[in-house]
């Protein structure tokens, strides 16, 4: 551009968390969609275990996931529920379907993954020897919501696997659906924390599974997801640059801007690359601390929410 | 997606004549008590050029009252809705969570957050077009460059204007199809 057409566009307005920049969406938003995908992803390598018939070499896949999922689901429904700005409002979710609206889709997926996943979680938990669970298991509507359970186990987790599929896609498609946000306006955004997030749940599971097996198989799906998340950002990053103006200042956020640094480093780095390093290795027998690798992609999977939630609304249309 | 209301009120700004006064911006406060510190209109200018030889284009500015709002269409709750007999886009507060997608999904980024919780915008003030009176931002623009009213209606003052005149409306590449004209 010659200097001589520089142009300055100023505007009165000074909203607040709209101008200068948009900034609705705090800590609350990325740490919901960091354990949604998480629950996605413990959800369908739960399905996995369970139709495989795999529940005695799969422990925590099997035992500890529902556990597990439901209290970290509810975690992270209570950030989102911290950065509604009308709270008393929230039962509107639930007052209607909107088909066009990915954010009440999202509702619905949740209310019926509460409601399938919990299943399976009380008839693991009455069966565990976790606190309370043996006085749980005399409870008279107890019993009869374990036999059901158990009765339809192969059916729950074929549920758990089409939910947890929607749910993680979900958690990419509520950012991706804004066409105003060119940062976040990529179809690849579905997969991409579809993929993440499945990854997330198989690093957590390598961390929790007393069972040898277990791990290695965790650790080695973890592996194939790792590498192609990179090829879904690569494939994110092209699309960006090599599209219109504004895709290709979005890309720049990433590219050298203010941005560029959290994302090579925490999501690539750190969360993609060293775990995918350490967990070659470990097949070679040159990295035995098989905690870190599936702690960083925790580390890593955290931060790409963050990221692209805070970039995001860095840059309109 | 189309949606067909009875008419279609849109807005249009005639740049010739708009000074950046904001008389509008103060009138519509006023009008809509809306909260200190907020605003549904602005004024927009463009500076370009350099100095001595400089262009510059100044226009009030407001929600858009897309024909294909995206502020509607992500709104989980039904809140945002388009007004059947005006075909404006408006918000029922008592539906609003407050989870600040349209906020997100709006190009123009028209919309707020009200201090009591709910989303809050430009209203194309349907309170007094539904009593058939003008909206405050054109009755009170002293230059007269505000013009309100239904496009659908060919003998419209908004229609002849924008059918006679070269306009403009502002990010098209964003597909929400808008109702805002600025006049040449």
């Amino acid at each position: 551009m010659q200097a001589h057409e520089y142009a300055e566009v100023t505007s009165t307005r000074a909203n607040p968390h709209i101008d200068p920049v948009l900034h609705i969406w705090g800590w609350e938003v990325p740490v919901y969609l960091f354990l949604g995908g998480l629950v996605a992803g413990m959800l369908v390598i739960n399905a996995y275990a369970v139709l495989s018939r795999r529940e005695k070499e799969m422990p925590a896949a099997a035992k500890l996931f529902p556990m597990l999922g439901i209290p970290l689901l509810g975690i992270g429904l209570g950030a989102l529920f911290l950065d509604l700005e009308y709270k008393l409002h929230v039962f509107r979710f639930y007052t209607t379907f909107e088909p066009t609206s990915p954010m009440s889709w999202g509702s619905w997926i949740l209310l019926v993954v509460f409601g399938t996943s919990g299943l399976v979680a009380l008839s693991a938990y009455v069966k565990s020897s976790w606190p309370l669970a043996s006085f749980t298991k005399g409870l008279p509507m107890v019993k009869t919501l374990e036999s059901f359970a158990d009765r339809h186990a192969r059916g729950l987790a074929i549920a758990n696997a089409v939910l947890g599929v929607s749910l993680g896609i979900y958690t990419g498609i509520l950012l991706s659906n804004f066409a105003a946000r060119p940062f976040w306006n990529s179809g690849l955004l579905g997969p991409l924390f579809l993929v993440s997030g499945v990854s997330t749940g198989a690093a957590l599971g390598a961390i929790l599974s007393s069972a040898e097996g277990e791990r290695h198989m965790l650790l080695r799906l973890d592996l194939m997801l790792m590498t192609t998340e990179l090829v879904l950002i690569g494939l994110w990053v092209i699309s960006m640059v090599s599209g219109g103006e504004a895709s290709r200042a979005s890309a720049e956020l990433i590219l050298g801007g203010p941005y560029a640094a959290a994302f090579w480093s925490l999501v690539v780095v750190v969360g993609l690359i060293v775990p995918i390093t350490l967990e070659l290795m470990s097949m070679r027998g040159r990295w035995r601390l098989t905690i870190v690798g599936p702690a960083l992609v925790l580390v890593g999977g955290l931060s790409l929410r963050f990221v692209m939630v805070i970039a995001g609304q860095h840059i309109g249309y | 997606m189309s949606n067909k209301t009875q008419r279609r009120f849109g807005m249009a700004v005639d740049m010739r004549a708009c000074v950046g006064c904001s008389a509008c911006v103060i009138a519509c406060a006023d009008e809509n008590e809306v909260p200190e510190g907020h605003t549904r209109r602005w004024v927009s200018e463009v500076v370009k050029g350099r100095f001595p030889e400089l262009t510059a284009e100044v226009w009030s500015d407001c929600c858009q009252h897309c024909d294909d709002p995206p502020c509607v269409t992500s709104c989980p709750t039904g809140a945002s809705h388009i007004h059947d007999q005006t075909g404006t886009t408006q918000v029922h507060e008592e539906l609003c969570t407050g989870c600040k997608a349209c906020v997100a999904s709006c190009p123009y980024d028209a919309r707020y957050v009200h201090p009591n919780g709910y989303i809050d915008k430009c209203t194309l003030c349907i309170h007094r077009l539904e009593r058939g009176e003008r909206t405050a931002c054109e009755v009170v623009c002293p230059t007269e460059a505000i013009i309100v009213g239904d496009l659908d209606d060919a003998n419209s003052a908004i229609s002849k204007a924008v059918r006679s005149r070269q306009s403009k409306q502002q990010k098209l590449d964003s597909g929400t199809r808008p109702r805002f004209h600025l006049l040449q």
